[in-house]
């Protein structure tokens, strides 16, 4: 397994991304579909490996601030690979490897020196299972990242564990609840209170994985809900193999599929009223029509 | 059934089929025959233990010390607390470097130096209990001319370690991956992740290693017959030889008293009673979470 925690001599020289008051450098060489709205994330030329094999192959994407982006595709297209560089947890594959730029807010996640574990307190992930941490309560599980960041003072945690169950939609369901184990909320519930815990960081970015594939129908509704709210906070990406999901919850959307060489490659990325309605490219057209995937 | 004809494969299947089934009653039957060779010398064991070893239990049993060999009366008060001191500190010795070991191994020991590590606790955990009692004498009791119960506990505390660290680190890779990548998405960093998500997961499994680690260390004699040696008199002080329940029913069931023999049983029988009820409690205590877990 590569070892990201050691190795961080360069920190104290290290970029910290985004701090308050630095603003994207790249304004200039956006791509058109971006240019209205602020970037949160600008990754060029992404390739990404599981030891020799090729997962994605150079896929450049500008992610909006503040805006929902969906990414679409077969399975094996490498959309989980995709994000998960954008946190750096691909590297934790055994013999992964990166290429390319991700710039978040200007600042190149992959620079020498950039210690993961600073880039992952800044970009949250929402994984496809609902993972509470089952050794602690509702409370502690939103609480774990701010512990994790220092927080030591109780009134804050509780303040914020507060907001952030509110914010996730789930404080109503469980506030009488809190000293409760985490896991023995429903599936749904799991899946909100993971969102929370992400979210009472305050991540500027919030990646979901597949976040209601192991969900019901009205539990999914939920957090799509939950997603329009947070989007007014967060910027997100979510990966979905559901075309419906993505075309109800997203501001943009990108579609992906395995090339001829057996890497994930980008092939159309526009506004979510454009591509369902108006895509561009063939394989676009017959993917969202159900011709193939 | 028999009113039309039945093509030949039918009839073929047919044999076939009462074949199958005698040689399904067959093997269940030699299987129940297999537990009952593992389980009835099990009761066997308990149901002579109880037998003998119940009309041996007084208080002077637990109360007082053996008393001049040939005359009646006395207990065995200072083995039970020979043993124990000698098992305590044994676990506190050992406990902390088995856990330390398993960590090491599950979390950071997917390399060269890992499988080394546990290539060594593996021979280590084989090695016949009588072998580290004379390491141990040889390590202590020899430098310190006598022998000791520090030195009963380090043999003890060895015999331990691979068992537990074995366990831990078990428990510690059934931790799910996918809480691992929870804690680092987080941003919490290797060891946070490791020391407060992972390793309170596999608690109840590391809890439930250390008393079977425990009940296995509790009845050894071998490794104590050259470290502790044993001890007529109560003692708590452990740079001297001290008494333990294992040697004291070596000596007393081999020894020619009828008295002897009675306590030899009964301490048997405490012995079996201390194990079972720690069986019990760990059960009692995490046996649920432990097998959702596994």
């Amino acid at each position: 397994m590569t070892d990201l925690q050691t190795g961080q001599s360069g920190r104290a020289t290290a970029p910290r991304p985004g701090q308050p008051g630095q603003h994207p450098q790249q304004a200039t060489d956006s791509p058109p579909i971006a240019k209205d709205r602020e970037i949160a994330i600008s990754a060029r030329d992404v390739s990404a490996w599981y030891g020799p094999k090729l997962a994605i192959s150079g896929i450049s994407m500008e992610i909006k601030k503040n805006a929902i982006t969906a990414l679409i595709g077969p399975s094996g297209c490498g959309k989980s690979t995709y994000i998960r560089c954008f946190n750096r947890m691909h590297e934790f594959a055994p013999n992964a490897r990166v290429a390319g730029t991700i710039l978040v807010d200007g600042n190149d996640i992959y620079a020498p020196g950039v210690d993961p574990v600073r880039v992952r307190q800044r970009i949250g992930m929402v994984f496809q299972k609902p993972n509470p941490f089952p050794t602690m309560s509702i409370a502690e599980n939103v609480a774990a990242g701010l512990r994790f960041m220092g927080v030591r003072s109780k009134a804050e945690i509780g303040d914020r564990v507060e907001s952030a169950l509110k914010l996730a939609a789930l404080w109503e369901e469980v506030k009488d609840d809190l000293k409760k184990p985490g896991i023995a909320l429903s599936g749904g519930q799991q899946q909100r209170l993971c969102i929370a815990r992400t979210i009472a960081v305050e991540p500027e970015v919030v990646l979901m994985d597949e976040p209601c594939s192991a969900l019901d129908p009205v539990a999914t509704l939920k957090i799509e809900d939950l997603m329009r709210g947070l989007a007014e906070r967060y910027t997100i990406i979510i990966v979905t193999h559901n075309m419906q999901q993505a075309a109800r919850v997203s501001d943009e959307t990108a579609f992906l599929l395995m090339g001829e060489d057996g890497a994930g490659q980008l092939i159309e990325y526009r506004s979510t009223a454009d591509f369902f309605t108006n895509p561009r490219d063939k394989r676009t057209e017959d993917y969202i029509t159900g011709r193939f995937g | 059934m028999t009113t039309f004809d039945r093509s030949a494969i039918q009839v073929r299947s047919d044999r076939l089929y009462r074949r199958r089934k005698l040689l399904n009653h067959a093997v269940t039957g030699l299987m129940l025959l297999a537990v009952a060779c593992a389980v009835v010398p099990l009761f066997l064991i308990l149901f002579y233990v109880l037998k003998d070893g119940l009309p041996g239990l007084s208080v002077h049993f637990f109360t007082q010390n053996p008393v001049a060999p040939g005359t009646p009366g006395g207990g065995v008060h200072n083995a039970i607390v020979g043993s124990a001191i000698m098992v305590g500190l044994a676990v506190l010795i050992g406990v902390p470097v088995a856990i330390g070991t398993g960590v090491f191994l599950s979390e950071y020991g997917q390399n060269r130096f890992g499988s080394t590590v546990r290539f060594v606790i593996e021979v280590m955990a084989g090695i016949p209990s009588i072998t580290v009692g004379l390491f141990v004498y040889s390590l202590i009791v020899v430098r310190q001319h006598h022998f000791s119960g520090f030195a009963g506990a380090v043999a003890l505390a060895i015999i331990l370690i691979p068992i537990v660290a074995r366990i831990t680190e078990e428990m510690l890779l059934l931790v799910p991956r996918s809480l691992r990548e929870a804690s680092y998405a987080l941003g919490a960093p290797r060891w946070k992740t490791v020391l407060s998500i992972v390793f309170p997961t596999a608690l109840p499994g590391i809890i439930t290693g250390i008393m079977l680690g425990l009940s296995r260390i509790a009845g050894e004699a071998a490794p104590l017959l050259f470290t502790s040696l044993g001890n007529e008199f109560y003692t708590t002080n452990i740079t001297s030889a001290m008494d333990s329940l294992p040697t004291r029913i070596y000596s007393y069931a081999t020894g020619p008293y009828d008295n002897w023999h009675k306590q030899a049983w009964a301490m048997s029988l405490l012995l079996v009673a201390i194990i079972l009820v720690i069986s019990l409690a760990v059960r009692a205590l995490f046996g649920s979470r432990v097998t959702v877990r596994q």
